[in-house]
């Protein structure tokens, strides 16, 4: 599988070379957030807002105001938790084009309990006019900002920095409002974003060669969360769904899935895997994967539960697991 | 017992700014009456800041709004094209005129006030002032008229003005943008990220106006947390500070009047009395914020007082 170092960083400076409505504004992490390049190759469109996110976020409402579309980038707790009331006033409420890039995912920084998102998808779910976006891989990473860009209100996306795998085909992009399949099964079902999709697809992969038949769906799209074939793969699942998350069980995924569930009547059991309404602390990001049950033998206990069979896969077979590079699920059935 | 009113017996004010700010408290103490409570001491102090910004200082075209607010179409969204702002009452938007921003919305009625005084509602535009379904809200959204952001969390619009300066000078704007800020919003830490910003970015286009009246929801701002010396900290943070009486309308223009390109924000401070027109406020003295009459008493004595303002206005 391919890795690709810092995928948001280039891309960046390629995606708005021809777009001179775009601007990006940060509050001191601009390397941090992959940012740089922009700033050193247009500077006239970058601008410091300083160590002061609530008046950064309505700097970005104003200059949205008067038609120019502000790509603020920061980690995400300091976009979704300091200053949610001005991102809930100044730009959700008017219905801004203010694109919020929040990086450091959960459990992806070993900063700690302040600097690890948990809640963010929650909080931006709960705000009307937000659309909520996850990068799960370095193609999500590349494609969201067409996606983003392509939305006439206030976008959140989920931001991946650093050395960034390659699950998807660059060649097959974020799509709004769908989300990808990357199995088909009818014994359970798998709803996975963000980081959890590629531990997910070690457990799956490993799970089918033992007989289980899984559907397994990558999800990028948050919110509006009305992928039409969700309904479906969720009624298809004989034993169940399993939900994944980077993130509190509260509020994320797991909470959209069971809310769709439950609304439509579908009469399926739900696991939720996620933070299950903890904080975490400064560590490795394998090591509190494993520590918070965010992890491939998490997904394998999770089936074992809803299927009520046991499969006999141990941490080691997980983990050697060897992960390609993935089209899409209708083209090569097996992966 | 009702006290005599400081302007009784004179004679109308021939300055327009006086005429209209005299106007302005009438009208604000009708609809208290008419609602039985009001933000009245807000019309007090600031009636002449905001008469002076439209008269003398603000480069404004015509309004666009009808004279008859509209009703409210709905919360901004990508289902409802219907929304609008009340920005339209300040003039079309163009490259060479000012724009405004009114921070403190729970002055709202102040501000319909003044719109219909210069011209910008008709007389009859607070009909539906405070009625369900209604644009001519209590506290104001930007759906209000004279309002173009939503400004009721306060100090969030000193920050969207910023951002609609730097904006207004990418794109090479002259016009300026004009804040109305009240001292209380001065507490919130994000009003001073937002100073610090304008200078940063040397945003010479802002012009803040903030009303000094030194009173908040609980009482005198030097009893709830003191924001002075204010003049002091705003100049160290970068703002070109004059302090001047907030009921002198020659005063309150001088700052802006000077010409020139300007590196860094003006702030004018108006220091403001939240009796002044209104002498029998001073009884309910130290809370001053939202009046509602105490008794039928209370309520006629009011009552007298604006028959007397309506006489001397004669």
């Amino acid at each position: 599988m391919e890795i690709v170092a810092r995928p948001h960083r280039d891309n960046l400076v390629r995606w708005a070379a021809s777009r001179p409505e775009v601007l990006v504004l940060s509050a001191d992490l601009t390397a941090s957030c992959e940012a740089d390049g922009f700033r050193d190759r247009y500077p006239e469109r970058f601008f410091s807002l300083g160590m002061a996110e609530q008046n950064m976020m309505g700097f970005a409402a104003g200059l949205a105001r008067e038609g120019f579309f502000p790509w603020v980038h920061t980690f995400a707790v300091f976009i979704c938790r300091r200053p949610f009331d001005q991102v809930a006033m100044s730009i959700a409420y008017p219905n801004l084009p203010v694109r919020l890039i929040g990086f450091l995912p959960g459990i992806t920084t070993p900063g700690g309990v302040t600097h690890q998102a948990i809640d963010d998808i929650g909080l931006m779910r709960l705000l009307p006019n937000m659309t909520v976006l996850e990068c799960g891989d370095a193609t999500d990473v590349e494609s969201v900002l067409d996606v983003a860009q392509a939305v006439p209100g206030p976008v959140y996306v989920r931001m991946l920095r650093g050395e960034v795998p390659r699950l998807f085909d660059a060649a097959e992009p974020l799509v709004l409002g769908r989300s990808r399949a990357l199995s088909a099964g009818s014994d359970l079902l798998v709803l996975s974003c963000g980081i959890c999709t590629e531990e997910a697809l070690r457990a799956t992969r490993a799970l089918r060669e033992r007989g289980l038949s899984i559907a397994h769906r990558h999800v990028s799209t948050l919110k509006p969360f009305t992928d039409p074939e969700l309904l479906q793969a969720i009624a298809d699942a004989r034993h169940g769904v399993i939900a994944m998350e980077n993130h509190s069980t509260i509020g994320g995924l797991g909470s959209a899935v069971a809310e769709l569930i439950a609304e439509h009547g579908l009469a399926r059991r739900l696991i939720r895997i996620g933070l299950r309404d903890t904080y975490a602390h400064g560590a490795s990001r394998g090591y509190l994967m494993r520590e918070y049950g965010l992890d491939a033998p998490a997904l394998v206990r999770a089936a074992e539960d809803l299927t009520g069979e046991r499969f006999g896969l141990t941490d080691e077979d997980l983990a050697a697991v060897r992960l390609d590079t993935l089209t899409r699920a209708d083209k090569t059935e097996d992966l | 017992m009702a006290q005599p009113s400081r302007h009784a017996h004179e004679a109308p004010p021939r300055d327009p700014v006086r005429r209209v700010a005299a106007a302005v408290r009438r009208r604000v103490l009708e609809h208290t009456l008419t609602h039985n409570g009001g933000y009245l001491s807000q019309a007090c102090s600031s009636a002449e800041i905001l008469a002076t910004l439209y008269l003398r200082i603000m480069r404004l075209g015509p309004s666009q709004g009808p004279l008859v607010p509209r009703p409210f179409a709905g919360v901004p969204s990508a289902a409802n094209p219907q929304a609008f702002t009340g920005a339209d009452y300040n003039g079309p938007k163009a490259a060479d005129l000012d724009r405004f921003i009114f921070s403190p919305v729970h002055y709202a009625l102040v501000l319909y006030s003044v719109l219909i005084e210069v011209g910008r509602l008709g007389p009859d535009a607070l009909a539906q002032f405070n009625r369900d379904g209604s644009t001519v809200e209590l506290i104001g959204a930007e759906h209000s008229p004279g309002h173009e952001v939503t400004a009721g969390s306060l100090a969030q619009a000193i920050s969207q003005a910023g951002g609609i300066a730097l904006a207004r000078r990418l794109r090479g704007d002259t016009g300026r943008v004009w804040v109305f800020l009240s001292d209380g919003e001065l507490q919130e830490g994000q009003a001073w990220e937002a100073f610090a910003a304008l200078a940063h970015h040397r945003l010479g286009n802002v012009g803040v106006y903030i009303d000094a009246n030194a009173q908040q929801c609980d009482g005198p701002m030097t009893a709830v947390m003191t924001i002075e010396p204010l003049a002091e900290r705003l100049r160290a943070f970068g703002a070109e500070v004059h302090e001047v009486d907030g009921h002198d309308p020659e005063a309150l223009a001088a700052p802006a009047a000077t010409p020139g390109e300007r590196d860094r924000p003006l702030v004018v401070i108006a220091r403001t009395d939240p009796c002044r027109g209104i002498e029998r406020l001073r009884e309910r003295a130290p809370k001053l914020h939202y009046v509602r009459f105490k008794d039928a008493q209370e309520f006629a004595a009011y009552q007298a007082l604006l028959e007397q303002l309506r006489e001397e206005a004669r």
